[in-house]
């Protein structure tokens, strides 16, 4: 009889490819052949697809249908070709214009009444589908809010099957449905955790707003109730709004991960705090079939908190040396590689010891040395090598509380307005470079003729590395936070003073 | 006569003079053995036919074509085989075809023939 083709999107991490969906009708007995590599999901689209299109009022011919995604060798996964399927054979019988159908990507996943039910990843398919130059896509009323953020691409929503097919020319009478929405999004609501709320911790919310300002790890060391959870909590609040390119990256990263993304985009950056009897697979990212992002691809371009890091197993935070390394999560499986983004901000909380009171002024530590050494060291060398600050926090006193009282601390509103002023000046002298912020630049950058600090600002970190107190890459470190803090203060160039407080921030342990 | 067997009836004598319609020869029908039954023979051009008729009065229960399994095609190959060994002549190309009859009570029966299905 006919043959017809339309364009659907196959997801694989957040990577997007078109997929052509072409529709065969021929003249045998009625059967529904689905080809292309779906997975078990999408080969039960042929029963949605017969039930909906009966139900809608436009029946699937009584011949042999055979649909075929290509490229065929590329795995194709979930419900969302159920509307492409069904508009190719729809288009195929003649019922709808094969012209009009050629054009659009459709995606959707149909109930089957007809319906069409919002799908997870609408916001990377359709923004795959825009750069890959289509110029409409078809998708579930429900998720019309999350298509449109996509910007230069025009989005066509619809409820059901029969609404499609009238768009496309079919000559149905309309039938007014109840459509299905997407699930409501909760508006975040902003600054609750406020730094304000912090109580004499002047070192801390210090190491906090550097952190912030030059994208730093940040490791806390602290017996419990000093307030690391607290501090942790109160970064992303810090944080300067989020770029249009990143918020997007977040929102489709929410959008994948099946998360209500709404009808804007997130600004805000995000925060993951993983339990710590998190695996190493749900922290990276994994999964058979359907590869889904981990707390590390959630927490892109804003925070991931590990409360308790010791706590986790080992294994699963050596994982995260390689996403902090190079920025980017992938995942391997036999028959394709997903990309997940990871430029996230560590940070990490622990006890000193496995009763917690170890250094605390105001009780005694039960813990043996073998037991108190054997706890931190569950935190990998290398790992710590990554983190810039590590500080210890300790436990607030009564002093502190009263004089905490008639000088209360910063507000979030007023650190993140020093932060976006430091990575300003940041971003000023870094024009010409790849990088950003001062964590992502390299020490032989920062010890280069035209960069190198006078040996006067440098003296005390120079007498450390003499005194092998610490490493070379430990001087990077320092000299990288010590660059950060000139920026807050607005110094054209670090003091002595900068270098000297930013060697402290390194002296936790 | 059951009220079933009543319609299956009506519905091949609608498909045999749909096919004569169609310049067919119907050479038998109904023609059985130990292994069943072959609803119409016919001869198109040097082709044998061999049509499986399914007959419903609506599709409220599915159309007729979704009741022609594969079972049954295979069946009906085997029966063309021994109808071609017990009625002698020129058989060198055969062919299955499936005819749809839909007959409601009250209105005109919808027929929907399909070559070579099998």
């Amino acid at each position: 009889m006919a043959i017809a083709h339309t364009r659907a999107v196959a997801l694989f991490g957040l990577t997007g490819t078109l997929v052509d969906v072409e529709a065969d009708i021929s003249s045998n007995l009625p059967s529904f052949v689905l080809i292309g590599l779906p997975d078990a999901a999408l080969n039960e689209a042929r029963d949605r697809v017969r039930a909906a299109a009966t139900n809608s009022g436009c029946p699937l011919p009584n011949r042999k249908l055979t649909v075929n995604l290509s490229p065929a060798a590329l795995p194709k996964h979930g419900s969302g070709f159920d509307l492409a399927i069904a508009m190719a054979v729809l288009a195929a019988a003649g019922v709808i214009s094969l012209d009009s159908v050629a054009g659009v990507v459709h995606l959707g996943e149909l109930g089957l009444d007809g319906r069409l039910r919002p799908i997870a990843g609408i916001l990377p398919a359709v923004l795959a589908a825009s750069r890959a130059g289509a110029s409409t896509v078809m998708v579930p009323f429900g998720n019309a809010g999350e298509a449109g953020l996509v910007p230069g691409i025009r989005v066509v929503p619809v409820s059901s099957l029969r609404d499609a097919a009238i768009w496309h020319g079919g000559e149905l009478e309309p039938i007014v449905v109840d459509a299905i929405e997407s699930a409501r999004v909760d508006e975040p609501a902003d600054d609750v955790l406020d730094l304000s709320d912090i109580v004499g911790n002047e070192d801390a919310i210090e190491a906090l707003t550097v952190a912030a300002a030059g994208g730093h790890h940040l490791f806390l060391l602290g017996p419990p109730g000093a307030g690391k959870t607290m501090l942790a909590a109160r970064l992303p609040g810090l944080l300067p709004d989020l770029g249009a390119e990143d918020a997007l990256e977040v929102s489709s990263i929410r959008s994948l991960a099946g998360l209500p993304v709404g009808a804007s985009l997130a600004v805000r950056p995000p925060l993951e705090s993983p339990h710590h009897t998190a695996t190493a697979a749900s922290l990276v990212g994994g999964g058979s079939g359907v590869i889904r992002p981990g707390a590390v691809a959630r927490a892109s371009h804003g925070v991931l908190f590990l409360d308790e890091a010791p706590e986790f197993k080992p294994a699963a935070l050596d994982a995260l040396r390689q996403p902090l390394e190079a920025g980017v999560v992938s995942i391997h499986r036999a028959n394709a590689v997903a990309h997940f983004p990871a430029h996230f901000q560590l940070v990490m909380a622990a006890n000193p010891c496995p009763c917690g009171q170890y250094g605390a002024t105001d009780s005694d530590c039960v813990c043996t040395p073998h037991v108190r050494r054997r706890y931190l060291a569950r935190l990998s060398g290398p790992l710590m090598d990554r983190i810039d600050i590590q500080l210890r926090v300790n436990r607030v006193t009564a002093v502190r509380l009263r004089l905490g009282d008639e000088s209360p601390s910063i507000t979030s509103v007023a650190a993140r307005q020093r932060v976006t002023d430091a990575r300003a000046a940041a971003a000023v002298r870094l024009e010409h470079t790849p990088w950003r912020l001062n964590s992502q630049v390299p020490g032989p950058w920062l010890r280069s003729r035209e960069r190198r600090l006078s040996p006067a600002t440098t003296t005390s970190i120079d007498r450390a590395l003499e005194r092998g107190g610490l490493t070379m890459r430990g001087y990077d470190r320092v000299l990288r936070l010590g660059w950060s803090i000139a920026d807050l203060a607005g110094a054209v160039i670090p003091t002595p003073d900068h270098i000297g407080r930013a060697l402290y921030l390194r002296r936790a342990l | 006569m059951a009220a079933k067997d009543v319609l299956g009836r009506r519905g091949e004598d609608l498909a045999a003079a749909f096919l004569t319609g169609a310049g067919y020869l119907v050479v038998d029908r109904n023609w059985r053995c130990s292994q069943g039954e072959i609803d119409i023979v016919a001869v198109d051009g040097v082709e044998t036919v061999f049509v499986e008729v399914k007959t419903r009065s609506s599709v409220a229960f599915g159309h007729p074509f979704d009741a022609i399994t594969a079972q049954k095609l295979a069946r009906l190959r085997r029966l063309a085989a021994a109808w071609c060994a017990a009625n002698p002549g020129d058989h060198r190309r055969i062919r299955v075809d499936a005819i749809s009859v839909i007959a409601p009570g009250d209105g005109p029966p919808q027929i929907d023939h399909l070559a070579r299905v099998f």
